[in-house]
């Protein structure tokens, strides 16, 4: 038997796996982005909740990064699959629709990745709000900001640039994470190796492929963030 | 609420928490074992065990984990050499392979930890060991070690509560941890929630139990930190020194 190198399974030719591996990893992005920007709404909401909520709120917050934190992502995406599937198919009965209904893959993991990392950054944005320093916020209050402006052009601004480099850490498990979403069957990077790899009798060759994609998109985002870094940073002074 | 149906869940996903602590204790302890090497070699000054133990961490941290696991398990059958070897038995197994991908994985997180614990050791008390006249091998059994594992201790616990989530992906190579069973009742009962609910308190339990154990060993650990106790010899001394005033 005449196996195929791994150059020519990663060709755009006729017998080549590049065009459905670089849709997986397109595929991959576009659900870590989604499942990002899911978490950084959560965690905006969970770090306000924290930091100035009553004690119900509060202890809302707290009960949700504990608990997301302290159990494994996978099953949060076997309930958000399979508890989506059961309700929507109890729904679809109720208007006479048969049998098994299905929830969208991308949307349970986009949902179940927003959810695990919300609770990330629910911590990141905590920690960044705290490293403001009191006095600026008192110096917008004195000039007369009301609290809307306030949030939007003093607090905003300078939170984000204490949070960014826990926000690079909170992607790049984002992006790892995102490989668990294969198990609901939706076309991204592991799944298009896993069809690879049952279809050509080359597990090793397809996930080894994976694993250079995967190192090679997070290299990439590293080089963003800390290009993002040092843009936010550059009316601090070091040193 | 079903409490039959609850029950019986607990109880199956009870039976299930061994080899779920199994899984996590073998590849932790493992681990820790290949991160000191691998954080050795990063300190050791030869540069090509520098750059290995860089590349093995860039590799192992930038990945998924289930890319690991798959790579591992389905991966490594492809070549003949590995089939009539004599870790084919072992690597065969799932469990083995899950324990191997899980090791392989921690070593990589937790060999930045001990790195970071290893450079936190202040130089003076290095260079007072030294004074003492104490040998190296002494000096890092007795001095760099204990500190550095110290000042480690509060981000190794994180590494071990992130290992026994980790575990859960042992389910897809059909081990029958925790989340396999669980898997395994909601795709035959289409219960999600209840069995999410059960299966979630549990891991939220070891892993509290886990916390509260780093935290105990922590405080043992530290007693310099500690406020001192009301201390006798302190107020006898103060009422000395009353005495002879009067």
């Amino acid at each position: 038997m005449n196996q195929p190198g791994i150059l020519e399974l990663v060709s755009f030719g006729p017998g080549g796996w590049g065009h459905a591996l670089l849709a997986g990893a397109w595929m991959t992005i576009l659900i870590a982005l989604a499942g990002y920007a899911i978490g950084a709404v959560i965690g905006t909401f969970g770090a306000w909740a924290k930091i100035s909520g009553g004690t119900t709120v509060r202890t809302a917050a707290d009960a949700y990064t504990t608990i997301l934190r302290g159990i494994p992502d996978l099953l949060v995406i076997y309930l958000l699959y399979f508890g989506g599937s059961a309700m929507v198919t109890a729904v679809g009965r109720l208007f006479g629709a048969e049998g098994f209904i299905g929830f969208p893959g991308f949307l349970a993991g986009a949902l179940a990745v927003g959810i695990t990392s919300g609770a990330q950054h629910t911590e990141v944005f905590r920690g960044a709000f705290k490293a403001v320093h009191p006095g600026e916020i008192e110096a917008a209050i004195a000039c007369g900001m009301p609290r809307l402006m306030r949030f939007r052009r003093i607090v905003a601004p300078l939170t984000l640039r204490h949070a960014l480099p826990g926000l690079g850490n909170v992607w790049q498990v984002v992006l790892k994470e995102s490989a668990l979403v294969s198990i609901t069957g939706v076309a991204e990077l592991l799944r298009q190796a896993q069809v690879g790899a049952g279809s050509t009798g080359l597990p090793f060759d397809f996930y080894l492929i994976a694993a250079a994609i995967y190192l090679l998109i997070s290299t990439i985002s590293g080089v963003f963030m800390r290009q993002a870094e040092r843009h936010f940073s550059r009316g601090v002074r070091r040193g | 609420m079903d409490w039959a149906f609850t029950t019986e869940t607990f109880l199956s996903l009870v039976s299930a928490i061994p080899l779920t602590l199994q899984l996590a204790a073998t590849s932790i302890a493992i681990g820790a074992i290949l991160a000191l090497g691998l954080a050795l070699a990063r300190l050791s000054g030869i540069l090509v065990l520098d750059w290995f133990a860089r590349f093995y961490v860039f590799v192992f941290r930038g990945t998924p984990l289930l890319v690991q696991v798959f790579l591992i398990y389905y991966g490594l059958g492809q070549f003949p050499a590995v089939r009539h070897s004599l870790l084919w038995p072992l690597l065969r197994e799932p469990y083995w392979c899950a324990v191997l991908a899980l090791t392989l994985n921690t070593a990589a997180y937790a060999s930045e930890i001990i790195r970071g614990g290893l450079l936190s050791v202040p130089h003076g008390q290095i260079e007072a060991a030294k004074a003492c006249g104490m040998p190296q091998l002494m000096l890092f059994r007795r001095i760099v070690m204990p500190l550095a594992i110290r000042q480690a201790l509060p981000a190794y616990g994180n590494e071990m509560i992130s290992m026994v989530k980790a575990t859960s992906l042992a389910s897809i190579i059909t081990l029958m941890e925790v989340t396999g069973v669980a898997a395994k009742i909601i795709s035959e009962t289409y219960r999600a929630i209840e069995v999410f609910i059960v299966a979630g308190t549990i891991y939220l339990a070891i892993n509290f139990l886990l916390t509260r154990l780093i935290q105990l060993l922590e405080y043992r650990l530290s007693p310099h930190l500690r406020a001192p106790p009301p201390s006798v010899p302190a107020a006898s001394a103060a009422t000395a020194i009353e005495g002879d005033a009067s």
